[in-house]
């Protein structure tokens, strides 16, 4: 991992340098053979948001791009929801969860992150070495017994299981990150608000905390991002349309649609989306150089 | 990620030891301290993680529908996976996955990647933009567009009518589902591929310009140069792309609307399980099930790292 840790935006300066010189042959093959890898790839996408503008009928049958009959039907049909249940029920229970996730998600890990980085105690050691196998663990090994104890609880159809194990620091990955992180950061200061009378509490929340902010960004973006796109565990515990986010729905109204309506099943498949590709845009720096630094997946 | 290229926490001693007459309180404080930061962790280790796999251990070695008390029958579950015929071929399919998958996978992120190094102007936009797919790739949204992309009539048949191949889309075709559930995987290749160009660009260029000198093509620099320092990022994608590999699920979940099917073609390990477990409630059987992933996952993980002794090329270990 950290032959991968190097900054990637080390190069930019240089880029810039030559953003005058004119265009060489190499350049122009360069863009040339990119830019047709990159139709090939962002066809799929483009076909997706295009397709949501034409009417059903003309979806299929030809591999083309543009509408020729421009129609927001399909939109009409997918924000009209499904079984009595509105389009916006699904994206409020999506959003409730995903915040909910990113405030559980980041609190209990920087918790975690802080005591493994900055507190001398013993079994430290111990510890670190077990959350660090956790992250290999197929989740299929604890979904069951999970399922049980939650169903024992009466806890199905409800959002704590979805929610719990995110207050609980269970999501390895970002412990790790924010431990990384925080290992970089000098110990003189944690020695400085120790010789002016701070305790740990008050060199986490006042010294820390603030220090870590470029992790804890990264980790609400990909901790929002997971939850909103999470088709498994709301599968598994959601079971009233009403508690239903929006891939799951996704799921019933694709089975409860005539399969001839793809307007309408993909154009709730560009809504369910929008929020990711707005993440996308606005935080593709974070999101690329977590990936690049952190070897975060996708 | 990798347990053994974490560095280990610094030790302690040598960080500026408090007063002497002070460290009885401070060591006290600090295991309070300890604890107290760490006790969402542990309560979430204990609570979701120990527990439940000891609980699926034993699980695994009964006859349980969540609804009478647990029947111990010994080994009678790993006994009847060997003659499942929905087993082996759950197998089967996430074996082909794997096996064939996640080697394209990275060939099309390290091949782009090579492309994207020259960093010519836009190198940072085309890597942003290849990773969408990345970041979207495992959505109920991707897998229902994917579908519709390969019915019947759709673009890639009109695509393949147009190129003279046989008509018929790939979504009803058991042998053309595994196909296109792989140009998913491979569709996703950017965030292996960001990975490989963050590797690359560590690569000192004082070595290509020597071998330049020694009169080395671009294959021989290719394959005495950029192959072994990049050895330690291509163990590293690897390792991860193939464990992920064995978890999808959502995917195939859509296109084959929940069954598996066409003729069991996309039965993946994981929906299997799903099926047992949650469909039919055979929670025994399905623990059963997801041990032995766990173990091959395991033993994966273990070869791929006793492996990389012979092939993973840590150059003076100055990345660390």
């Amino acid at each position: 991992m950290s032959a991968t840790q190097l900054l990637v935006t080390s190069d930019r300066g240089r880029r810039r340098s030559r953003d005058r010189r004119r265009w060489t042959l190499k350049e122009v093959v360069f863009h040339v053979v990119v830019l047709a890898i990159l139709i090939v790839i962002l066809y799929p996408v483009a076909w997706m948001l295009l397709s949501t503008f034409k009417p059903s009928s003309q979806i299929v049958g030809n591999a083309e791009l543009l509408p020729r009959d421009v129609t927001i039907e399909n939109y009409e049909t997918a924000l009209g929801g499904i079984g009595g249940v509105s389009f916006w029920t699904f994206f409020q229970n999506s959003t409730i969860l995903a915040v909910l996730s990113v405030i559980g998600v980041v609190l209990s890990s920087a918790l975690a992150a802080y005591a493994f980085a900055r507190i001398d105690f013993p079994g430290r050691t111990a510890y670190f070495g077990i959350m660090i196998g956790t992250l290999l663990l197929p989740f299929h090994v604890v979904i069951i017994p999970q399922y049980i104890m939650f169903n024992a609880f009466g806890m199905v159809n409800t959002f704590t299981p979805l929610l719990l194990g995110k207050f609980l620091a269970t999501e390895a990955f970002f412990v790790f990150l924010m431990v990384q992180f925080m290992r970089g950061l000098p110990r003189e200061l944690d020695e400085a608000a120790r010789i002016d009378g701070a305790g740990h509490y008050r060199t986490f929340w006042s010294i820390m905390l603030p220090l870590l902010k470029p992790a804890l960004v990264t980790s609400a973006i990909f901790t929002f991002i997971w939850t909103w796109n999470d088709f498994f565990g709301p599968l598994l515990y959601l079971k009233d349309p009403d508690l239903y986010t929006l891939p799951i729905a996704l799921r019933l109204f694709v089975d409860q649609s005539s399969s001839a309506d793809y307007g309408g099943q993909m154009a709730m498949a560009v809504l369910a989306l929008i929020p990711v590709f707005l993440f996308f845009l606005i935080f593709q720096r974070y999101l690329v150089d977590g990936v690049a630094t952190q070897g975060l997946k996708g | 990620m990798t347990v053994d290229t974490l560095a280990p926490p610094a030790p302690p001693e040598q960080l500026t030891p408090p007063p002497a007459p002070r460290r009885p309180r401070r060591r006290w404080e600090d295991i309070r301290a300890g604890y107290v930061f760490l006790a969402p962790w542990l309560v979430g280790f204990l609570l979701l993680t120990a527990g439940p796999m000891v609980a699926s251990l034993y699980l695994a070695f009964t006859d349980y529908n969540l609804f009478s008390p647990p029947q111990w029958v010994g080994f009678d579950n790993f006994v009847r996976l060997w003659s499942d015929p929905d087993y082996l071929q759950a197998w089967k399919v996430t074996a082909v996955y794997v096996l064939v998958g996640t080697p394209l996978k990275l060939a099309a992120a390290l091949g782009v990647a090579l492309i994207l190094n020259a960093a010519f102007r836009g190198s940072g936009f085309y890597r942003s933009a290849f990773y969408l797919p990345s970041l979207v790739g495992a959505s109920v949204s991707i897998a229902v567009v994917w579908k519709a992309m390969f019915i019947d009539d759709g673009p890639v048949d009109s695509i393949q009518q147009f190129f003279g191949f046989p008509a018929g889309g790939w979504v009803g075709d058991p042998d053309k589902t595994m196909p296109m559930l792989i140009l998913l995987a491979v569709w996703q290749f950017g965030a292996p591929m960001v990975i490989f160009l963050a590797g690359l660009k560590q690569v000192p260029h004082e070595l290509y310009e020597a071998a330049s000198v020694d009169g080395a093509g671009p294959i021989r620099k290719f394959a005495a140069i950029t192959i072994p320092m990049l050895s330690p990022v291509i163990f590293f994608n690897l390792l991860l792309e193939t464990i992920n590999a064995f978890q999808v699920f959502a995917s195939a979940f859509i296109i084959s609307g929940g069954t598996g099917g066409p003729a069991r073609s996309t039965l993946f390990y994981t929906l299997y399980l799903y099926f047992r477990g949650f469909r039919d409630f055979q929670m025994g059987y399905a623990s059963a099930m997801a041990w032995i992933l766990v173990l091959v996952i395991a033993f994966i993980t273990v070869i791929f790292f006793r492996s990389s002794r012979l092939w993973v090329h840590y150059a003076g270990d100055e990345g660390r």
